[in-house]
């Protein structure tokens, strides 16, 4: 008995101690003999701007996807606002949906239009959400025949049509698309845009779901040299609104600019870490000297 | 050469052969094209099985019963099947020729689509699906929504092949089940030893049924690689 409410008690605790918005712990990943991501130990609170820097082969963008569980890891856990998403009980679709992710290779839907890509997740999210409501209304108003007439359970409210899901979905996309002034690419396909186009409307295909953080896996290292900076200049905007971001980048002034926190990865482990000032102005760690030597 | 004529023009139009002959031509496309559907869709699960199979457990159970399927249909002739399904399986069932041919065909089909759906799958970029379950879609909302369909695009010309090879194979039907268009024309040739007009002509019909099929799959590839540059 006393065990049991010790138990609960530490599972309690546990709970409370995974306030910060992504916590990682003891996180491994091998791909099968090679040891990618060392037991790393990370927070990422909300609202900040973490940039991932580090040689290649260092396990950044591995580090990176292991955070919304697209590599599962060896050992190790990743709590995102409190659960547990290496858990398999947890419904790993509904956390990712909060999660955003931009890719180095854009990954459009290539079978899709442009408001096509925005638009598909959240309208299949919204109707299968509305489906569910009522599958159940159904499955209540089954009960209901059996039920005397003081017992009916009550039926939950039914706010939206399909229609509506998709009015609004198709609103929600074009004004994204007007903010980053692509507005009259809309029904184009994602083969005819140039990199930075494609780029920036995969940004803004994450922030269709109302993300609450971003995660971009080096996102300007597949763009020619005069599309980094629209790109750049989008993320930044984003950084300024306030959203919570893990940027894999090896872009260093831009990280300088932008983050708030800046890791240094090297070998699968997180080797020097702290403001961008004192990361690029005062190294401390000769790997990270010999690195920023090398690229600054 | 007018004795030859003659001879398939007695066969053809007075004995009534025309009648064997259309519905010999009925029946081949039938089995062919229906064959080919079941194959799409005995294919397609087939191939969704075996490569969900690759990190899933439960699946790489049905994965290994896909590749007996997959062994034996495509390891032993079409005409062996149908004379085991003929005269083994459906002995004491009182079947449609017509069926069973489709069921063979199909069966048979489904074997070598599912090697194409496979490959058509994995021709699909990893990162589609990646970037559809970043976004928080399922594995097989995703698989449906995105994969599939760029993955068809990606087979239709192989698909295409198989249509055609089908329409080949099913002049074995007649062997054992029902008329085709083989077994039409030999009725015609055998009735009076006259076979090069017959026989000549069987090709031409095949050929332009062929042809025909082609002129299809051209069009319909044509309207699905609207999406892409490259035309």
């Amino acid at each position: 008995m006393k065990e049991e409410v010790n138990a609960q008690a530490s599972e309690a605790m546990a709970e409370e101690l995974h306030t910060a918005m992504i916590e990682v712990e003891h996180l491994t990943k091998k791909f099968g003999d090679l040891l990618v991501l060392d037991d790393i130990s990370e927070k990422i609170e909300q609202g900040e701007k973490v940039a991932i820097i580090g040689p290649s082969g260092s396990g950044k963008s591995t580090f990176l996807r292991c955070l919304n569980v697209l590599e599962d890891p060896t050992s190790g856990a990743v709590y995102f606002e409190g659960a547990n998403l290496c858990d398999l009980r947890v419904d790993i679709n509904l956390h990712r949906r909060r999660m955003g992710m931009v890719f180095q290779q854009f990954n459009l839907f290539n079978n899709m239009n442009v408001l096509k890509n925005i638009t598909l997740a959240p309208v299949h999210v919204g109707v299968q959400d509305l489906r569910r409501i009522k599958r159940r209304n159904l499955r209540t108003k089954i009960c209901n025949l059996f039920r005397k007439k003081d017992k009916k359970a009550a039926l939950e409210p039914v706010e939206t049509t399909v229609r509506q899901i998709k009015e609004e979905a198709k609103e929600n996309a074009m004004r994204l698309l007007k903010r980053i002034g692509l507005a009259d690419k809309a029904e184009v396909y994602p083969s005819t845009l140039s990199g930075g186009q494609r780029q920036r409307i995969a940004i803004v295909r994450a922030l269709a779901m109302n993300p609450k953080v971003m995660l971009f896996d080096e996102p300007t290292s597949a763009l020619d040299p005069e599309m980094v900076g629209e790109v750049l200049e989008l993320i930044k905007e984003l950084a300024d609104e306030g959203m919570t971001m893990v940027i894999v980048t090896h872009e260093m002034g831009f990280a300088r600019e932008v983050a708030t926190r800046v890791l240094f990865m090297d070998g699968g482990k997180i080797v020097e870490q702290g403001p961008p000032a004192q990361v690029f102005g005062a190294p401390k760690n000769d790997r990270l000297k010999d690195f920023l030597s090398k690229v600054l | 050469m007018r004795v030859m004529w003659e001879a398939f023009y007695d066969q053809f139009i007075v004995q009534g052969g025309y009648k064997n002959v259309l519905l010999g031509l009925r029946n081949t496309l039938i089995i062919a094209i229906a064959g080919l559907v079941i194959g799409i869709i005995i294919g397609t699960i087939v191939a969704s099985v075996q490569v969900a199979g690759k990190r899933n457990k439960v699946a790489r159970v049905f994965a290994a019963v896909g590749d007996v399927y997959t062994g034996i249909f495509r390891g032993t002739p079409i005409i062996v099947q149908l004379l085991i399904f003929h005269y083994i399986i459906f002995s004491g069932i009182n079947i449609d020729g017509l069926l069973e041919a489709i069921i063979v065909f199909g069966l048979n089909s489904g074997a070598y689509v599912a090697e194409i759906m496979r490959g058509g799958i994995l021709s699909v970029d990893i990162g589609q699906m990646e970037a559809g379950r970043t976004l928080g879609l399922s594995y097989p909302t995703t698989m449906i929504k995105i994969v599939y369909p760029q993955a068809i695009k990606n087979v239709i010309p192989t698909l295409g092949n198989e249509l055609i090879a089908l329409t080949k194979d099913t002049s074995v039907a007649g062997y054992v089940a029902t008329m085709d268009l083989t077994r039409a024309f030999r009725l015609i040739a055998s009735a009076n030893y006259e076979y090069i007009i017959p026989y000549l002509m069987l090709a031409l019909v095949y050929l332009v049924i062929i042809l025909i099929f082609t002129f299809i799959i051209r069009f319909v590839e044509r309207r699905l690689r609207k999406s892409e540059r490259r035309s």
